[in-house]
């Protein structure tokens, strides 16, 4: 089960440059707030994906069985 | 026509319906709180939309999400484009832009995120063929 460290570590890895806060009161549902030079010009979608793209597949929903995302650009 | 009869009545049902919610559940027994807020501020928003419940067969979500590329649940279409999950949708409630792209008059103040209980007029309910 990823805490919300690994998942911090995560997201900042696939979106280099990212400043990102992230909650988990139980380690499986997450709230991650995303700052990124990378958003800009980018769909919300789009900026959801780049997030998404941090972990595999059948990650989301299963051992992160929830992620809030909140994206900005800074 | 693929060899895919599932992904194929997926992608005529997000054809056939300008405003259309994947979720968990329905919006009058949602059965996940992210699909909640997301059936309830469209609600808010007054108009009419289907809903289809991905629950009864797993496979619809591993279509959708195969079709979309988009990893969770909910998930609405509006003109057959992927609009967001819940994030989202309720970011884009609180600035009117929901309303906007739903062609609703925006209110004319910034709204309060609706709580999850379902209220409103009901919606436009399809046949769950999927």
């Amino acid at each position: 089960m990823p805490t919300a460290d690994e998942v911090k570590t995560r997201i900042e890895t696939a979106i280099p440059g990212s400043q990102v806060e992230v909650e988990s009161a139980d380690n499986v549902h997450f709230s991650a707030r995303v700052r990124a030079e990378a958003f800009a010009g980018k769909s919300r979608i789009q900026q959801h994906r780049m997030v998404y793209e941090a972990f595999d597949e059948g990650e989301l929903g299963g051992a992160v069985h929830a992620l809030q995302i909140k994206t900005e650009v800074p | 026509m693929s060899d895919n009869p599932l992904r194929d009545a997926i992608q005529q049902a997000i054809s056939d319906n300008e405003v259309i919610l994947f979720m968990k559940g329905t919006p009058e027994q949602p059965m996940c709180g992210f699909s909640a807020r997301t059936a309830a501020a469209l609600q808010a928003v007054g108009k009419p939309f289907a809903a289809v419940d991905v629950l009864p067969d797993p496979r619809i979500r591993q279509e959708l999400s195969g079709l979309s590329s988009w990893p969770t649940i909910p998930q609405l279409f509006v003109k057959g484009e992927l609009v967001g999950g819940c994030d989202i949708v309720t970011e884009m409630f609180e600035t009117g832009e929901l309303h906007e792209t739903l062609g609703a008059e925006a209110p004319a103040e910034a709204p309060e995120a609706p709580a999850a209980q379902p209220s409103g007029p009901q919606p436009l309910g399809i046949e769950n063929r999927l």
